[in-house]
């Protein structure tokens, strides 16, 4: 067992035990005990940062499916890493907040046992080398986003976002899953390491543009990207740790992840860089629009996600070029492009995790969250305004706050994409520092917004619940920490560039580490400082006659929205599959047992026919004994009997004799086991019978039309036939070698004599393990059944 | 031997899908148990009948019956019980609350 | 239901260890005779099925104070754990072990992985069926 895959497991274990645990802890909050868990996987990733930075990498596996090639292999390069310490880091810190966010009424135990499924889940993403595997906690994030985000699950927006966000996501997973099994069909590898080194040979196969496509609908899905973006504003309804957590630090950042892992596979095409650079800018630009006009923090903030994750998308498409140019400098100098994409997706989960607490102190002391009913909280809550202005003013990239300098690599490396030899000399490349200009432009306006709307004008205590004060220390202390990580990286980068950034660079496309440079504040007089003095000019003037400007935003008209579109997609979807099911869903079961006969015997039937596969040949078969031959019209006489039954006692006991007769033949078949089984089930089988006709009414008297009836002989005399056919068509001909010879070699492979017993429980055991599963199934849902009182009271709360 | 086995599967086949189509739901649970008869003989003959001794290895035959089907049908036995249970207890409960044992009376109402 | 029948009753006593008996052995066994986890919990079953229809269930579950439903659970758990567990030293889910060992009574004796495998399938059979049958008798 190996420190990685425990490294999944633990917060899986720790999920299973936290309702055992709850109950037995008293008064101490189980957040205090979740804290570990993070903390301590936080402590063993940091150990690995020596390894990992010297370029080797750690790979470790469990067979699950061997014989299909998916097995759990867990791998850990310098991507996974700095991944792993996100998830772990941030985690922690939000795991301490929330300690003090929660209120009593809330149930602890199922936000931390959804909050660790999440983490586990999102470790597994990240150190995951097979495609299944990765796949699979892919979408166990998407569930444990939906429970989270539908913790308040009485409030109907909760339900609607959760909705929504499961939906959207599940869609573009299923997408991923599809483009997966595509790459698995060209290269007949699910690990990802081994499909890089032959993917070379399949750039031309058909099926490479639709697994590319396929796979980045997942990562867009998953990380926000323009048009999907919908579902994260209405995320916002999780309590705002989890918002901090999943829905700016980690699993939005699912989707980057699986561009960077996927760039050396797909990256250097055209499309892939068109593709992943435009949504990425698209995104910027429309997240931050939207960012400015809205009025709730969050929701502002939730743009405001979308537009840095839009960001970080674009920048991963810019890098892609420094697959097509390879080792040399000019791949170096396209793969800045990545650094700065790494470098800035941990800045923003400082500076946004940071800010997202802000807003939950806020909310949490003043009990709103409308910028029109707060301002001037500045003398009320100083250190929370601290925190405010550090994070904004990293977001907006000013100097002194390591927002700075990863805004100042995107413009470095939008500005060297004007000279990509795909644009020719056209004035096309200026599209691309342009769009991240303005884009820019409008950030700067939203993080003033928050700062000056919220903390700066007049106090409306009225307006408020409660008087604003500064929150327990517990917690200021998450913020102050990743207020003193935006600081510290301001001025010590390359502690991280050269210990996290570049391995992590080197995780993506090997041997291109020429383009992490070194990052430094200051590099004189260029086109990039003099953007962000642009910025700051235009941004300020904007922000200063928003009143005068923000009519913009009334021309989109109200119903042309993509979550319009979304909406009334759900609901004609409802509508349509209402309107074809009412067609053929009579509500009558005979109806539908007619369908499903009649559909038989015309498959098979038809197919034993057509295709010409019907013979009967009887040499083969054993001779028949005379009291076989008394058994068999024995049964058949009963069979026929219980159709004319005049009380059902008969019909019950004639089915016994049926059963009994049964196991004679197991008898005289040599199947001893089968023998046993079937007495002991018959009896019980005949015990249940007649326990329930106890609360049944007498056996009526089958009183339907004579027209039904024939229809029903005809079904049932017909389905009789072509079971017949097939079965003595099956019996005389061998299309197939038999595979049961393997099974008697029963006592060398699994030590038994009896090989029937050995093929259930160990040859094919999980057929054993999942009927038992199905026998569990029904006998609990035989306890509710009878448990289950229909009440005809009134309907629960909300549907009042 | 299988062939005159395979026409009783066939005599039983029939006689339960003509009980599962009616509209009384106890005849509908015997047909069910019925179907469950014939196919566990039908899977049976499938094997080949009295080809060997019993698949016990301690018997030391030269041959052995197939076991495979054996095992198939023992998980079936098992399922089939625990199905007509559920299927009974569904009757039985659904007589309780709705009041009829006629499959034609048993509909949805509209607003579902 | 109230049975009141002396002679059901005083057969019964004897006929049930008896059966759970046959039931144990024939669980034992299976793995080289007739027998195994499905037999031998159902045989089991029926042993408390004919317990129940004898005396009334409270006086059972008096002296029997098993819930079935945890106890089918309770076999699932068993049998899946039993899969899980061999992932932990490199083999596959579910592949099951055996070995001959040297016992001070029963002299050599092979014990397998598998018997706890099935040990699971026949806790699940007994608490279905016994829960089955128990739910529908309960019922007014």
């Amino acid at each position: 067992m190996s420190l990685l895959i425990i490294a999944i497991l633990i917060p899986f274990i720790a999920t299973a035990l936290i309702p055992l645990i709850h109950n037995r802890i008293g008064t101490l909050h189980i957040g205090w005990l979740v804290l570990l868990i993070p903390t301590a996987l936080f402590v063993i990733f940091a150990l690995q940062i020596p390894v990992i930075s010297n370029g080797d990498t750690l790979i470790q596996t469990i067979n699950w499916i061997p014989s299909v090639g998916i097995n759990f292999v867990a791998y850990l390069d310098g991507l996974s890493l700095i991944m792993a310490l996100l998830i772990t880091g941030m985690g922690s810190l939000v795991v301490l907040y929330s300690i003090y966010y929660l209120s009593a009424s809330d149930s602890f135990p199922h936000f931390y046992a959804y909050l660790l499924l999440f983490m586990g889940a999102m470790l597994g993403i990240v150190l995951s080398d097979n495609l299944l595997v990765l796949y699979i906690f892919w979408e166990l994030t998407s569930i444990s986003s939906f429970l989270l985000i539908a913790f308040w699950y009485h409030r109907k927006n909760s339900r609607y976002g959760a909705q929504k966000s499961l939906l959207i996501t599940f869609f573009g997973g299923l997408g991923m899953l599809a483009g997966f099994l595509m790459l698995h069909s060209m290269t007949e590898t699910f690990s990802i390491r081994e499909t890089l080194s032959v993917i070379g040979q399949y750039t031309d196969h058909t099926l490479f543009y639709p697994a590319m496509f396929l796979v980045l609908l997942g990562a867009f899905t998953k990380s926000a990207q323009f048009p999907f973006h919908i579902w994260l504003p209405d995320a916002m309804e999780a309590p705002t740790p989890v918002s901090a957590y999943l829905h700016s630090a980690t699993m939005v950042k699912a989707g980057l992840y699986l561009v960077a892992r996927f760039t050396p596979i797909f990256g250097g095409t055209a499309e892939w860089f068109w593709t992943v650079t435009l949504v990425g800018l698209v995104t910027l630009l429309w997240g931050a629009f939207c960012a400015v006009r809205q009025t709730d923090l969050k929701a502002l903030l939730a743009y405001s996600t979308i537009s840095q994750l839009g960001l970080i998308m674009s920048l991963f498409g810019m890098g892609s070029a420094a697959m097509y140019f390879g080792d040399g400098e000019q791949g170096a100098f396209y793969g800045l492009a990545i650094f700065a994409a790494l470098f800035h997706m941990v800045n923003h989960s400082t500076f946004k995790g940071a800010l997202f607490m802000v807003v939950g102190i806020v909310d949490h002391q003043v009990g709103t969250r409308d910028i029109r009913r707060l301002g001037g909280l500045m003398s009320f809550l100083p250190i929370t305004f601290t925190f405010a202005v550090i994070g904004s003013f990293s977001m907006a990239g000013l100097p002194f706050f390591n927002g700075f300098l990863s805004k100042e690599m995107f413009f470095t490396a939008s500005v060297n994409a004007i000279g990509l030899p795909v644009f020719g000399d056209s004035a096309w490349g200026l599209l691309i520092p342009a769009i991240a200009w303005v884009a820019s432009v409008f950030t700067f306006v939203y993080c003033m917004i928050i700062v000056f709307r919220t903390f700066f004008g007049r106090p409306q205590l009225k307006k408020l619940d409660r008087k604003p004060v500064e929150p327990s220390l517990g917690m200021l202390i998450s913020p102050a920490i990743l207020c003193v990580l935006i600081v510290g990286l301001f001025f010590v980068p390359n502690l991280l560039g050269d210990h996290l950034l570049r391995p992590a660079l080197n995780g993506i496309i090997p041997g291109i580490s020429g383009a992490a440079p070194h990052i430094s504040a200051w590099h004189g007089f260029n086109t990039e400082l003099f953007m962000t003095f642009g910025i700051i000019i235009v941004g300020t003037l904007l922000f200063l006659t928003f009143r005068s400007w923000y009519k913009i935003y009334l021309l989109q008209p109200p119903g042309w929205t993509f979550t319009a579109l979304y909406n009334s997609y759900l609901k004609d979807l409802k509508r349509v599959s209402n309107w074809i099911t009412t067609h053929y869903m009579t509500g009558h079961l005979p109806a539908y047992f007619a369908y499903i006969f009649i559909f038989f015997i015309a498959t098979a039937g038809g197919a034993l026919i057509f295709t010409g596969a019907l013979s009967i040949d009887l040499t083969a078969d054993s001779p028949i004994s005379f009291y076989e031959g008394m058994l068999v019209t024995a049964m058949a006489i009963a069979a026929v009997s219980i159709l004319f039954a005049k009380s059902r006692l008969t019909a019950i006991l004639l089915n016994g004799v049926l059963g009994f007769s049964i196991a004679i033949f197991f008898v005289l078949f040599r199947a001893p086991d089968l023998a046993l089984t079937q007495l002991v089930i018959e009896t019980v089988t005949t015990v249940l019978f007649l326990l329930c006709f106890n609360f049944l009414p007498e056996w009526a008297k089958e009183d339907s039309a004579k027209r039904i009836k024939i229809r029903n002989a005809v079904i049932a005399i017909s389905a009789g036939i072509t079971v017949t056919l097939i079965g003595l068509t099956v019996n005389s001909g061998q299309s197939f070698e038999s595979i049961s010879g393997y099974f008697e070699n029963s006592y060398e492979l699994a030590g038994g004599d009896n090989i029937v017993n050995a093929i259930l429980g160990d040859f094919r055991a999980f057929d054993t393990l999942l009927e038992s599963l199905v026998l569990f199934i029904a006998g609990l849902g035989v306890y509710t059944l009878i448990r289950l009182k229909l009440g005809k009271g009134p309907e629960k709360d909300e549907h009042k | 031997m299988e062939s005159l086995i395979i026409i009783l599967v066939g005599v039983l086949t029939t006689v339960a899908i003509y009980l599962v189509l009616s509209k009384n739901v106890v005849r509908v649970i015997l047909g069910t148990a019925i179907l469950s008869h014939a196919v566990h003989l039908l899977i049976l003959s499938m094997g080949g009948l009295k080809l060997g001794t019993v698949p016990l290895l301690g018997e030391e035959a030269g041959s052995y019956v197939d076991a495979l089907p054996q095992a198939l049908i023992l998980t079936a036995i098992v399922i089939s019980f625990a199905v007509t249970a559920f299927i009974l207890v569904l009757a039985y409960r659904a007589y309780q609350e709705l009041e009829t044992d006629n499959l034609g009376a048993m509909r949805g109402s509209d607003d579902e | 239901m109230n049975i009141n029948d002396v002679i059901l009753k005083t057969v019964s006593k004897a006929v049930v260890l008896i059966i759970l008996t046959f039931g144990i052995y024939l669980f034992l066994s299976g793995h080289n005779q007739p027998g195994g986890g499905f037999i031998g919990g159902l045989v089991i079953a029926s042993a408390f099925v004919l317990m129940f229809l004898s005396y009334d269930s409270e006086t059972v579950s008096e002296a029997l104070p098993i819930d079935f439903k945890k106890l089918s659970a309770l076999g699932v758990l068993l049998a899946m754990l039993s899969g899980v567990a061999p992932m932990f030293f490199g083999g596959a889910f579910l592949s099951q072990s055996f070995g001959y060992f040297d016992l001070p009574i029963f002299g050599k004796t092979e014990l397998a992985t598998v018997t706890v495998f099935e040990a699971g399938i026949a806790l699940t059979v007994v608490g279905v069926v016994v829960n089955i049958i128990l739910s529908i008798s309960e019922d007014e």
